[in-house]
């Protein structure tokens, strides 16, 4: 987003309210329009219902409490969003109070996926803190008779410098709730340089009540009266329910109903039919279902396969008859007139995104007010498809975000909020679901799977040339798109499209598109630059050219910004060592993708033993995320959580499908990285540059995969062109 | 249905369920002791870790049966006031993400530390693997348990 339009759109608002405190509000909100019904909101507020996107309290005690809009999922945004209005109102931010806001619609964007947080949020959150200081600078300049360029603000507190008087915040409240707001556009911002908190080190602010177990989880959320739910679905997807023993199970024990749910909803976030049971514990709902038997009627997809797929797609790319997505130049001519050819296809399958806390949620309808406790990334989206299947306004259903355990792009669905109410509507006592690991292994909103078909052409200097790409896959939205890299860097390009039948439900998986796009696209180049006899690096940078901005060669479509890239690539090369020679079953590999605004290249180190065992001793990554990294103990953590993640799911990530169905059900047959696969050695170079800060829950993950299938390459020879890696036989002689 | 008296935390507590019901789902819906995770119900996640008589154990896994009479530890009770030298390191070095598993690899990590005051990496990574992070914070649990390891050894309020 332009910050200069974000600038202008958000707009700060002050206020007195029914608790006696200084309330700032900000808001991300694009028309003017919306803009004022939200002043009204704000100014109206009561220390039980504003809901702004970001907030800070100021109390007459002193107490300063920001209130964090968007859901946290592990990816830290509950404490470094609130650093960044800690950092411009000068507060120390260990004093700090803060607390979650509600879901308002006045208040924009409070879905948490994309990166997008810290993008959209950090230079409203600036002005937030700043018009707060401002405002309390002037008070006490007018309290004091000075001017106030002779007050400063430091610790929660304003000072004047030749008097050495001061004024808590808390006693400058009742004044500067009375003053005029000034014009955002005029409230000075600290100097980046100045910054004490942000890119320093905090510990997230629920430290100590992740240590010691308390419930935070929406897993932990009890109601009085509530019931425990469990829902069977169809196992394969678009199946119905025919009938099932609903009498044998009413009559186990601590079950207080059983019945089928056929009244569906339709869309993104769907729900599909299913048998419910509603027991008086967790556990009396479990036991209980190992003993249902349902009829289902399958539908058309029962006869789907992975074998048939691979087939199907296979077919698609050789028939040439696939849509035409992009094309720039003359491919087939290029082709035809290259000094070297390079084809190479390359496969990926469905993987879950295993949230470690299973999918579940409470809800209570009370009349026709409903309200929703869940671990979503989207409460928005959660009273959405609620609101729409109980038939109410979106304004009677109510959604408290709880911590995520876990968010990954699968809770950016409400599938199970969806099913929570429908259960909670027909039992008429308040609900909690919860899904069995099973239920969320093979109910996922998957990672799409895909085929892609690779030619290159090389001049006679071993540049590249002509590019065309074709992807067979699943979903259009959540597959490697016709304007990936490298696509404008490439004179001659093509991109084709071809789209399987299927009935599978898709959607964001950490870095959606950029994880897979990154492993077909950085695989190939290490291909083709092998082939033209080339260095990788050497053949990456001068692919990257020379400009700054590089647009397609028709002009069209958004440039990408090569500087940013060829820098990061640069000094991921000179930080790992590379070139330097390694003995044999050792070997490093590149990888480098832009996604979600973050430019990140990263250089895995490997080695195999002779008997094919992997070991990644050393990952180093470049991270170019713009001009500040909020908080260095979040990044940190991020980066390298996305980097064992990219690698677990691309060693171990598979799912396969067989009559229609998943045929992997828990951790026994669906293996996930543990601590012995972590590489011992990540190390992290941040490329600071002069953009906007940006988020780090994604970008880092999209390099990995390619990095270490590189590295494998160059390692043993051996070119892995299918995912998992675990498939392939890494053993050398 | 059966009465059972548990020993959790150094307290008795009588619950009345089914003999099976996993002592997983007795802590958390029963006896309000949501510390203890629902990972996979099938002990290959490690986020329902607690300590049967000292010795960790998959909740998820020990019918209630089996843990009537048994001293049983469970996160909440692993300090007062957050100050094991584990939870000390944890927040100390801001380990957790998503948060979710960690008090399962705290309680399995606590196990370790009672046993082997020094453990080297080796150690840690054979101890911890039955314990998954999904948002991998593999890196900051060793580091953690290190830490750890010196906090214990410099004593209640040493090594600040």
């Amino acid at each position: 987003m332009n910050p200069a339009a974000l600038d202008r759109r958000s707009f700060l608002r002050l206020s007195l309210f029914t608790g006696g405190g200084l309330v700032l509000g900000v808001s991300l909100r694009r028309s003017a329009r919306a803009g004022e019904a939200e002043v009204a909101r704000v100014t109206g507020v009561t220390d039980a219902n504003f809901a702004p996107n970001v907030y800070v309290r100021i109390a007459p005690d002193g107490t300063v409490t920001i209130f964090s809009a968007r859901p946290e999922i592990g990816q830290g945004i509950r404490t470094s969003l609130p650093m960044v209005v800690a950092e411009e109102l000068e507060v120390d931010f260990h004093t700090v109070k803060v607390v979650d806001a509600p879901l308002d619609p006045a208040y924009g964007n409070q879905t948490a996926g994309g990166s997008n947080s810290t993008p959209q949020s950090y230079l409203p959150l600036r002005r937030a803190g700043a018009t707060a200081r401002v405002l309390l600078l002037t008070a006490a300049a007018q309290t004091w008779g000075v001017p106030v360029t002779e007050c400063f603000a430091r610790s929660g507190a304003i000072h004047h410098r030749d008097s050495g008087r001061s004024l808590t915040y808390g006693e400058l409240v009742a004044k500067a709730a009375t003053l005029p707001l000034p014009d955002p556009a005029t409230v000075p911002l600290k100097d980046p340089k100045d910054f004490k908190l942000l890119g320093s080190r905090v510990a997230q602010v629920n430290s100590l009540q992740i240590v010691t177990g308390q419930p935070l989880f929406g897993i932990d959320q009890k109601v009085p009266g509530m019931l425990y739910a469990v829902y069977t679905r169809c196992p394969v997807f678009g199946g119905k329910v025919v009938g099932a023993n609903l009498a044998a199970i009413k009559a186990l024990p601590g079950v207080k109903d059983a019945f089928i749910v056929s009244r569906t909803f339709e869309g993104v976030t769907a729900l599909v039919p299913g048998v419910a049971i509603v027991a008086d514990s967790t556990w009396s709902a479990f036991s209980a279902r190992q003993q249902l038997d349902v009829t289902w009627d399958e539908g058309p997809h029962a006869g789907d396969s992975w074998a048939s797929f691979v087939q199907q797609a296979q077919r698609a790319a050789q028939s040439g008859a696939l849509k035409r997505v992009r094309q720039e130049g003359d491919p087939d001519a290029a082709l035809a007139g290259a000094a070297k050819v390079v084809e190479a296809s390359y496969r990926f399958p469905f993987v879950s995104h295993l949230t470690l806390e299973p999918q579940n949620c409470t809800v209570t309808i009370e009349g026709d007010q409903v309200k929703v406790l869940a671990p979503t990334q989207s409460a928005d989206e959660v009273r959405r498809v609620v609101s729409a299947y109980l038939g109410l306004p979106p304004a009677n259903v109510t959604v408290t975000v709880t911590r995520n355990g876990g968010g990954f792009g699968r809770r950016a669905q409400g599938d199970y909020a969806l099913e929570a109410a429908a259960i909670a509507q027909k039992v008429g006592a308040p609900i909690k679901l919860t899904w069995t690991r099973e239920d969320d292994l093979q109910h996922d909103h998957f990672r799409a799977a895909g085929f892609d078909f690779f030619k290159a052409g090389l001049d006679a200097q071993g540049r590249l040339t002509v590019l065309t790409q074709q992807h067979v896959g699943f979903d259009p939205h959540w597959c490697p798109g016709p304007n990936d890299y490298p696509s404008n860097f490439v004179p001659h390009y093509r991109f084709n499209l071809g789209q399987l039948a299927n009935n599978i439900p898709m959607g964001q998986w950490r870095a959606p598109r950029s994880n897979t796009s990154a492993w077909v696209v950085c695989t190939f180049l290490d291909e083709v630059a092998h082939a033209a006899g080339r260095d990788p690096v050497a053949f990456n940078l001068e692919l990257l050219g020379h400009k700054d901005l590089v647009y397609s060669p028709s002009g069209k479509g958004q440039p990408y910004n090569a500087a940013r890239m060829r820098e990061v690539v640069r000094v991921v090369a000179e930080q790992s060592g590379w070139g330097e020679k390694l003995p044999p079953g050792r070997g490093r590999g590149l990888g480098y993708f832009y996604s979600h605004l973050g430019y990140v290249a990263e250089v895995a180190e490997v080695t195999i033993s002779k008997a094919g065992d992997l070991t990644v001793d050393r990952v180093v990554a470049a991270v170019d995320v713009g001009s500040q990294i909020l908080n260095l103990s979040g990044a940190e953590n991020q980066i390298q959580g996305s980097i064992i993640d990219g690698l677990g799911t691309a060693w171990h990530g598979e799912l396969n499908i067989e009559k229609g169905r998943i045929t992997q059900s828990n951790l026994q047959d669906y293996p996930m990285i543990r601590m012995p696969e972590a590489p011992r050695k990540i190390e992290i170079h941040y490329v600071k540059t002069d953009y906007p800060p940006t988020g780090l829950g994604e970008p880092a993950l999209p390099p990995l995969a390619p990095a270490v299938g590189n590295a494998i390459f160059a390692a043993i020879g051996k070119r892995i062109r299918e995912l998992p890696f675990a498939k392939t036989d890494l053993s050398w002689s | 249905m059966s009465q059972f008296t548990l020993n959790v935390n150094g307290r008795n507590r009588s619950v009345d369920v089914a003999p099976e019901t996993p002592l997983l789902w007795v802590l958390r819906d029963h006896l309000d002791l949501v510390g203890t995770k629902f990972g996979c119900g099938v002990g290959q996640c490690g986020a329902c870790t607690i300590h049967l008589n000292g010795a960790p154990g998959r909740a998820c896994l020990t019918p209630v049966s089996a843990a009537a009479g048994a001293k049983i530890l469970t996160i909440e009770g692993l300090s007062e006031q957050g100050t094991h030298p584990l939870q000390r390191a944890w927040v100390e070095l801001d380990v957790a993400q998503c948060g979710y598993c960690q008090a399962g690899q705290i309680m399995t990590a606590a196990a370790l530390l009672a046993d082997n005051a020094h453990p080297t990496d080796e150690d840690i990574d054979n101890t911890m693997a039955g314990n998954l992070c999904r948002c991998a914070t593999y890196t900051r649990i060793r580091a953690g348990i290190h830490r750890a390891a010196e906090l214990a050894a410099a004593g209640p309020e040493g090594a600040r």
